[in-house]
C-alpha cells in the first residue's frame, strides 16, 4: 500500500499559538480521513520556552516524531526557531518562516548573540526559505493573534488538501464561539497564501 | 477535552494519551479517581474531573491519591490514581502491601515515566515496580492503546485480584492520535465488608497472603503468553526480530516495517515462550525497550540469546534517529547520512519566571546575600532560582526534601560554613505535599534553618492546579484552606519567628530574611502573593523606563523578569581604570503587570507608570 506520510514541523516560542496552529492541521488530515499523530509540548509547557510540535498524517502514521531530515514543511513563528529546525526539513522542504526577531532575556542580558540574518543563513545552507512579517499582516488587520492563521494561509498551497478545507477548518472554529472573527480570518489565511506566493522563487502549482 | 467528554461511541477523535486514558477510565465504570499533579500525567486527572458519575480529587501527595484509590477498591468500587514516575516513590509504601492484598473493585494505577527528561529530576523506569510488586505491567503505545488497556486493566485487576500498573511515558501522555471511544459500563459499589484477615496486614494475616501473591504471577506469566495485547507480528526481512513495547514500539514500526516484530503490551511477566517462537523465526532477537533492560534481562536469565542495551542506549527515548544508525550498523549496512541541511543552535531559550511572578523578589534578594548562605531548594517553579540571573539555589532532590536536606546541612558544618546561614525553600503545594515531616523535624530537633514557604496559592510548575492551601477543590469549588501560619506553628515552630510578607516590597523582603537568619533557631517566612497566571491575581498598571534617567546599573535585570530586556550596551572605563558594563533597559509594557519590584531595585528612580495616574476620581 502507498503510504505517503506529510511531515510538518511547526516552531516558535511558548504562548505565540504553536499547539492551536498544530492542533488545526491535524484536525484538517483526519477530516480528510487520514490517519493522524501530533506530538504535543513534551513536558512542561514553559513560557517563552522553545515550542515544536510534530504532525504526521498519512494512510498510517507510526512514530509520533518527525525523523530529522525528513519533515516536508517547517513553519516557523519566529525567525531564529526556524534556523533552529531548518535541519529537520528533506531535501527540497521548505520553511516558512515569520520574520518576527524575539530576544529571550540571556540573549538581552548579552550572554548570547542573537544571529544577524537567520534566513540569509538558512538560504546560504541550502534550505528553501519562504520568509515574510506576519506581525506586520496581522497588525494591518488589527489583531496581533491572526499571525497563527496568517501563517496556516501560508502553508495552504503546499498541503495534499485544498487550501479551502484548512481554512474551512479555522474559520469553522470562529463561526461556532466569535463569528465576528470569521471573516477577519479569512483575510489573514488570504494574506498568508499571497505572502508565501510572492516570496516564491517559482511560481506555485496551485493544488487546489 | 469536553470534545472527548460529550463524544458518543464509536465517534473518531483527536486525543491525547492523557484524555485517551481518561476516557477509557470513565468508560470502565470507575467511581473513585485520586492524583497529585505531575508532568507529564497531569492532565489525566484534570481530563476525568470533566466526566460526570464519578468522584475525582487531587490528593495531597501520591501516597494519599492512591490510599483513596485503595480505600475504594475495598469498598468494591473500581478506582484508579495517576501519578508520574517519582510519585510512585512517594507511593511506594502503600503500593508495595495493597499488592499482597490485592482488590475488591478494580485497582489501576498510571505512573507515567518521563522518558528524555523534560519535566522531572530523575529517568527512572516504572516497570521495575511490576517485578519489585508482582503485579502486571500494561505498556501502551499511542493514545487509542492508552485507552483500550486503560478500559481493560480494570477487568485484568479485577479478575487477577491484583493492582495493576499502567506504564506510560512522555510519549503517549503528550501525543494526540486518533482514538475510536466506546461507552461507558455500569459498574456498581458492592459496599465495604470487614474481612480483618485479608485487609489488617499483621504479619501473621501478611504472610498466610504471600503464596496467593506469587500464585498469582504464575497465572500473570500463563496470561501474557496468550494475551491479545502481547502480538507476533511477523515480517519478511528476518535478519532481525525484534521484542518491544510502549511507544518504542511506533519507532520500530517507522524504521523496520518489514522485521518481525514482538510487541508486548502486557510487558510484565514477559511472555517467554512467544519469545522462543521469535527466536525460532529469525538469525537474531534485539530488544527495543525504554529504558533500562528489564525485558532483556528477564530474557537472558531465561536462557534465550538476546541482543538489547549493547546495541542501543540506556537513557531517553529510541525515536528512529536513534534506532536507525544503531540497527544498521548492528547489521553492517551502511548507516544514512541523517539530514542534509546542518544542525544551528542560535542561542539557548532556558524557561524564564513569568513577568511579575512572585518568586523573583525572593531570590532577587537571596542573592544579593549569596555568599552568607546555603539555599536548600524543592521542586516547583521556583528550582528556576538556580539559574540565571539569580542562582541562588544549591540543591534540589526531590518534593519536599529542602528541610530536610537544610537541617542535615546545619548539623554537618566545617569551619568555612560554621557562619552560613542555612535556608530552606519551598512552595505551598510541595510544603503540603511532603515538606511538613521535614519542617516538623527541623523543630523538634532544634535546627537552626530559615525556610521559605512561597506560597502563590497553586500547584504553578504543572499549570496551575488547586490544593489544600488554595481553599478551592478539583473542580474549582470552595473547600477549606490550610492556614500556613498556624501550621507551622502548630509544628512549633515559635509565633514571633513566623514572618507573612509581601513578596513584592523587596526592602521588606531582604530585612526579614537577614533578621531570620542572624537570629539562631528555626524560623519560617511566608510569602502571599499569588501566581500571575492564578484567577487570584490581579494586574496592576504597567511601568517603563525614563531613558534620560536610567543609569545602565543593571539592578533591574538582576529581578529577573522577562518583561525588561536591555535596549543597550556600553562599556564604561571607570576612574581607577576598571571598565564597567551598563546595561541600558526597557520594559515591555505589554508584558508588565505592575508589581513594581523592578522599581524597588531602581536607584535613580528611573522606572516609572507608563501612564500617569489621574489624582481625582
Amino acid at each position: 500500500m502507498n503510504n505517503i506520510i506529510t511531515n510538518i514541523l511547526v516552531c516558535g516560542i511558548g504562548g505565540q499559538g504553536v499547539m492551536t496552529a498544530a492542533e488545526i492541521l491535524a484536525q484538517t488530515a483526519i477530516s480528510k480521513g487520514f490517519d493522524c499523530k501530533k506530538s504535543e509540548v513534551a513536558g512542561m509547557a514553559q513560557r517563552g520556552g522553545v515550542v515544536t510540535s510534530h504532525v504526521r498524517f498519512g494512510n498510517r502514521v507510526w512514530s509520533p516524531v518527525i525523523t530529522p531530515g525528513t519533515a516536508d514543511i517547517v513553519v516557523a513563528f519566529e525567525v531564529a526557531e526556524g534556523s533552529r529546525w531548518a535541519d529537520m526539513l528533506r531535501p527540497g522542504g521548505i520553511a516558512m518562516v515569520n520574520t518576527i526577531r524575539l530576544a529571550p532575556p540571556v540573549v538581552s542580558a548579552g550572554l548570547f548573540k542573537y544571529p544577524d540574518d537567520p534566513v540569509a543563513q538558512m538560504r546560504a545552507a541550502g534550505v528553501t526559505v519562504y520568509d515574510f512579517d506576519a506581525g506586520a499582516i496581522a497588525r494591518d488587520l488589527g489583531d496581533l493573534k491572526l499571525v497563527n492563521t496568517i501563517m496556516l494561509g501560508a502553508i495552504a498551497d503546499f498541503l495534499p488538501f485544498p487550501a479551502a478545507e484548512l481554512e474551512e477548518q479555522i474559520v469553522g472554529r470562529f463561526r461556532a464561539r466569535k463569528p465576528a472573527m470569521v471573516e477577519v480570518n479569512q483575510k489573514a489565511f488570504d494574506a498568508g497564501r499571497a505572502a508565501a506566493r510572492d516570496r516564491a522563487e517559482q511560481p506555485l502549482a496551485a493544488n487546489s | 477535552m469536553s470534545a472527548a467528554v460529550q463524544a458518543k461511541a464509536q465517534s473518531r477523535l483527536l486525543l491525547s494519551g492523557n484524555d485517551a486514558i481518561a476516557r477509557g477510565v470513565w468508560e470502565a465504570g470507575v467511581k473513585v479517581a485520586a492524583a497529585y499533579p505531575g508532568t507529564p500525567s497531569t492532565e489525566i486527572l484534570e481530563s476525568l474531573s470533566l466526566y460526570p458519575d464519578l468522584y475525582a480529587e487531587w490528593s495531597v501527595n501520591e501516597k494519599v491519591a492512591l490510599e483513596v484509590a485503595i480505600g475504594g477498591s475495598m469498598s468494591g468500587a473500581r478506582a484508579f490514581c495517576a501519578m508520574k514516575h517519582v510519585g510512585l516513590n512517594v507511593a511506594s509504601d502503600a503500593f508495595m502491601t495493597v499488592t499482597v492484598a490485592g482488590v475488591v473493585g478494580g485497582l489501576v494505577i498510571a505512573v507515567a515515566d518521563d522518558v528524555g527528561m523534560s519535566s522531572s529530576q530523575n529517568e527512572q523506569d516504572s516497570r521495575f515496580w511490576g517485578r519489585f510488586a508482582h503485579v502486571p505491567v500494561l505498556e501502551p503505545a499511542d493514545s487509542q492503546e492508552a485507552y483500550e488497556m486503560a478500559k481493560y486493566a480494570f477487568e485484568l485487576s479485577e479478575a487477577y485480584n491484583t493492582p495493576v500498573l499502567l506504564r506510560l511515558t512522555t510519549r503517549v501522555c503528550h501525543v494526540k492520535a486518533v482514538v475510536q471511544v466506546g461507552e461507558r459500563n455500569a459498574h456498581e459499589i458492592s459496599g465495604f465488608k470487614s474481612d480483618a484477615r485479608r485487609w489488617v496486614m499483621t504479619p501473621a494475616n501478611a504472610k498466610g497472603q504471600l503464596p496467593a501473591q506469587l500464585a498469582r504471577e504464575g497465572k500473570l506469566q500463563a496470561l501474557g503468553e496468550a494475551s491479545p495485547l502481547n502480538v507476533l507480528e511477523p515480517g519478511t526481512d528476518r535478519r532481525i526480530g525484534f521484542v518491544t513495547s510502549g511507544p518504542a514500539y511506533m519507532h520500530l514500526r517507522e524504521c523496520f516495517p518489514d522485521a518481525p516484530v514482538l510487541k508486548l503490551g502486557l510487558s510484565y511477566p514477559v511472555p517467554l515462550a512467544l519469545v522462543e517462537k521469535l527466536a525460532a523465526q529469525v538469525d537474531t532477537v534485539v530488544v527495543v525497550e525504554e529504558t533500562e533492560p528489564l525485558i532483556e534481562h528477564d530474557l537472558k536469565a531465561a536462557g534465550i540469546k538476546v541482543h538489547g542495551k549493547d546495541l542501543l542506549p540506556r537513557l531517553g527515548e529510541l525515536t528512529p534517529n536513534v534506532l536507525i544508525p544503531a540497527i544498521k550498523a548492528f547489521l553492517g549496512e551502511p548507516i544514512p547520512p541523517a539530514t542534509t541541511y546542518p544542525k544551528y543552535e542560535p542561542f539557548p531559550r532556558p524557561p524564564t519566571m513569568c513577568a511579575a511572578c512572585p518568586h523573583m523578589g525572593v531570590y532577587y534578594s537571596l542573592a544579593r546575600m549569596r555568599k552568607r548562605v546555603q539555599i536548600s531548594g524543592d521542586i516547583g517553579c521556583y528550582t528556576l532560582g538556580a539559574g540565571h540571573p539569580w542562582n541562588a539555589l544549591d540543591t534540589t532532590i526531590s518534593m519536599g526534601a529542602s528541610m530536610g536536606i537544610a537541617l542535615g546541612m546545619d548539623k554537618a558544618r566545617s569551619p568555612e560554613t560554621a557562619d552560613k546561614a542555612v535556608v530552606a525553600v519551598i512552595g505551598d503545594s510541595t510544603f503540603l505535599h511532603m515538606g511538613m515531616q521535614g519542617m516538623l523535624d527541623i523543630v523538634y530537633n532544634r535546627g537552626n534553618v530559615t525556610t521559605l514557604i512561597l506560597d502563590n496559592r497553586t500547584t504553578g510548575m504543572t499549570g496551575g492546579q488547586n490544593h489544600a492551601g488554595t481553599g478551592k477543590g478539583l473542580h474549582g469549588e470552595d473547600s477549606p484552606r490550610v492556614d500556613f501560619a498556624k501550621l507551622v506553628e502548630a509544628l512549633g515552630v515559635a509565633p514571633e519567628r513566623i514572618r507573612k510578607i509581601d513578596p513584592y516590597l523587596l526592602p521588606v523582603v531582604f530585612k526579614t530574611i537577614k533578621e531570620e537568619i542572624e537570629t539562631p533557631g528555626p524560623s519560617v517566612i511566608i510569602t502571599d502573593r499569588p501566581c500571575v497566571l492564578s484567577e487570584f491575581y490581579v494586574k496592576i498598571k504597567p511601568y517603563r523606563v525614563i531613558d534620560e534617567d536610567c543609569t545602565g546599573c543593571g539592578n533591574c535585570i538582576n529581578v529577573g523578569c522577562p518583561a525588561i530586556t536591555v535596549k543597550r550596551s556600553e562599556s564604561k572605563v571607570r576612574a581607577d581604570g576598571k571598565v564597567n558594563e551598563l546595561k541600558f533597559t526597557t520594559i515591555d509594557t505589554a508584558m508588565c503587570t505592575g508589581c513594581h519590584m523592578c522599581v524597588e531595585s531602581c536607584g535613580p528612580k528611573a522606572i516609572v507608570l507608563a501612564q500617569p495616574v489621574a489624582v481625582a476620581e
